[in-house]
């Protein structure tokens, strides 16, 4: 999985049917210092996150599916948690 | 996925069987302050509406072939929503 903060959300009106009433997330990829790698993908948001919110990402498409019950889902990053904290070794 | 703007049409009469009938669109991928980034790609319309200049998001690999009516014909990338605005949060 990776980390990100949220960046932005995607408005889209058209799109494939299951996406439809999800909220898409522009997520800013960062590494574990919480630094950006420069990186960023849109992910389909399953736990509610806002604005500027360090999240966890889940990029797979299997698990993807299984996170949004939709087993033909074309879909691969999903938002799947809210980071509170991240503890590096000291 | 990932954003991305049509910039083009491919037509290709000779074509897989599986691929017939899909709509191949060039799409240029953006970052997410609309700059192009990386190499264009010729992506399958999942959504079948994508016109030129449209602003969309892609998806890869398996996935791909995902976003077309089954039978899942063999595609790497496919258009699966057009893009009506990226409201970006200024912190």
């Amino acid at each position: 999985m990776k980390i990100g903060r949220v960046a932005g959300t995607v408005v889209a009106t058209i799109c494939s049917s299951a996406l439809e009433g999800r909220r898409l997330l522009f997520v800013d990829l960062l590494d574990p210092t919480g630094k950006p790698t420069g990186s960023d993908l849109i992910a389909v948001d399953s736990v509610g996150a806002g604005a500027g919110e360090l999240v966890l990402i889940l990029d797979e498409g299997n698990g993807a599916r299984q996170v949004l019950q939709a087993p033909d889902a074309p879909v691969r990053a999903v938002v799947v948690g809210i980071v509170d904290e991240i503890e590096m070794n000291g | 996925m990932e954003l991305g703007r049509v910039t083009g049409t491919v037509v290709a009469t000779t074509i897989y069987e599986g691929l017939e009938g899909a709509r191949l669109l060039i799409v240029q991928p953006l970052d997410r302050h609309l700059k192009p980034r990386g190499n264009p790609v010729v992506a399958a319309d999942g959504v079948a509406m994508a016109a030129p200049d449209d602003l969309v998001a892609v998806v890869a690999s398996r996935e791909a072939s995902l976003a077309l009516p089954p039978p899942p014909g063999p595609v790497d990338h496919a258009i699966v929503a057009i893009v009506d605005a990226v409201e970006e949060w200024s912190r």
